[in-house]
């Protein structure tokens, strides 16, 4: 009940909840949030008895797709989107990780070709358990 | 998409085993005219006169021509102009590029953006397929067999990229391995899972004596770099103990043969040379008829 107050009703959208307070503007980076013509509203510094301080961002009239959703699975992997219809939450989604990531992570190696070209790194996810991930250029592995 | 070679780690066991009967074709007959008509282009980003002269002599002795650079410094990459801007460019003119980078990954993205196919010619410290199928071809040349071989890797195990694709090369093949090298630059763990992942079978010895040399078909032997070392009083330790000699090969068995990647520093002296299990310099040599094999493979050209 705490939570819906801090929050004023949604007639239709997405809710992002339990978003790590300081992670909050990554999330409004990776979704693209600065480019949708809809209101966005943003709290932070909320309570949670969960995580301490969290985050909330309400997005008006906009369902992500699961390829939008998995872009969060490695910055805010537990992060819960509430999809709201009529003023009802009819669907919780939660993060999964996705089998690649295309432009979301930085390859650590700085002999890595897309750490040198203008391009878009690649990750295939080798492990979503141990979030093992492998560079599609240098090979290298990484953990995030 | 064009068909490029970046990595031999995809590779089936029938892929490499029809390069290797192909490369032993040319072996036979290097000189025939497959290519007349093609253009190809050797981008050397990062020198290799080896590797480089290897590639422009399998085109020429396929009657196909060679455009290209063997350095990068006075080209307009050293201008600032990115690597898919020179590749485009240059596809406009070759059928195919053989191209060798200092950055890892430069040869995949390079594949992806080409319109003509691209061989991997060594990316970094990543991958050099050509060099492992010569590899190949050595051993299955010298042994008349791939299957169920034991194989010593020695020297420095952790970076050197020859012996970690070789690895992966030969998990269709059963092998046996035994892995010398100082515990500095021994084999890294993800190449050990990669064994056991794939059922190989392997030891790990940091002497190099003659209970491995007299117990293996093939004795793999890389360079001990100084530069590798953090621990420079380490690498004054370690460089004269993984050194082959003469008088460590009266006992070895019959087939045994001696590969190296080449260029050697001091970790094969040169008294070995003479010795029967000596085969690196004629190992360079099929490094010719398995580039045949591979640029015609590239260009769909039957061999
Ligand atoms: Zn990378």
């Amino acid at each position: 009940m705490k939570d819906k107050l801090q929050v004023a009703a949604l007639e239709n959208g997405t809710v992002i909840d339990h978003i790590p307070s300081e992670l909050v503007f990554r999330i409004v980076d990776l979704l693209g949030l600065n480019n949708l013509q809809s209101s966005v509203t943003i709290g932070y510094n909320l309570q949670s008895r969960k995580i301490g301080r969290k985050g909330i961002i309400k997005v008006a009239d906009k369902f992500f797709t699961d390829e939008e959703i998995s872009r969060l699975s490695v910055v805010a992997p537990n992060v819960v989107l509430n999809i709201i219809r009529g003023y009802d939450v009819v669907e919780k989604k939660t993060v999964t990780m996705p089998d690649e990531l295309h432009g979301i992570v930085r390859c650590p190696n700085p002999k890595c070709i897309c750490n040198n070209e203008p391009m878009q790194t690649f990750f295939h996810v080798i492990n979503k358990e141990t979030r093992t991930l492998k560079c599609h250029y240098c090979e290298k592995e990484l953990h995030v | 998409m064009p068909h490029s070679l970046v990595t031999i780690a995809n590779l089936s066991k029938e892929k490499i085993l029809s390069l290797l009967d192909n490369a032993a074709c040319f072996e036979a007959q290097p000189n025939r005219r497959l290519l007349e008509g093609h253009v190809v282009a050797t981008l050397f980003f990062e020198p290799s006169t080896r590797t480089r002269l290897s590639f422009e002599t399998a085109v020429n002795r396929l009657a196909g021509r060679v455009i290209g650079f063997s350095d990068a410094a006075n080209t307009s990459t050293s201008k600032g102009e990115t690597l898919k801007d020179t590749i485009m460019m240059v596809s406009n003119y070759a059928d195919l590029i053989v191209m060798r980078h200092h950055l890892e990954g430069a040869a995949r993205y390079a594949s992806e953006v080409s319109p003509v196919p691209i061989i991997n010619a060594g990316d970094g410290a990543n991958q050099h397929p050509s060099q492992t199928m010569l590899d190949l071809y050595s051993i299955r040349k010298t042994q008349g067999t791939l299957e169920g071989l034991d194989i010593c890797l020695v020297g420095d195990l952790k970076y050197g990229r020859t012996v970690h694709s070789l690895i992966m090369a030969m998990r269709h093949f059963h092998p046996h391995f035994h892995f010398v090298a100082p515990p500095e630059l021994a084999m890294p763990e993800e190449y050990k899972i990669y064994c056991r992942q794939n059922g190989i079978s392997f030891e790990e010895h940091t002497e190099f004596d003659s209970s491995v040399i007299n117990n293996t078909d093939i004795l793999y032997m890389t360079r001990v770099q100084r530069e590798r070392f953090t621990d420079l009083m380490e690498y004054e330790r370690v460089k004269n103990v993984y050194i082959l000699r003469a008088d460590m090969l009266t006992n070895t068995r019959p087939n045994m043969r001696i590969l190296h990647p080449l260029p050697r520093v001091n970790e094969i002296a040169n008294d070995v040379d003479a010795c029967p299990q000596a085969y690196y310099f004629q190992q360079a040599k099929n490094g010719l008829f398995v580039r045949e094999a591979l640029i015609c493979d590239c260009l769909d050209i039957e061999a």
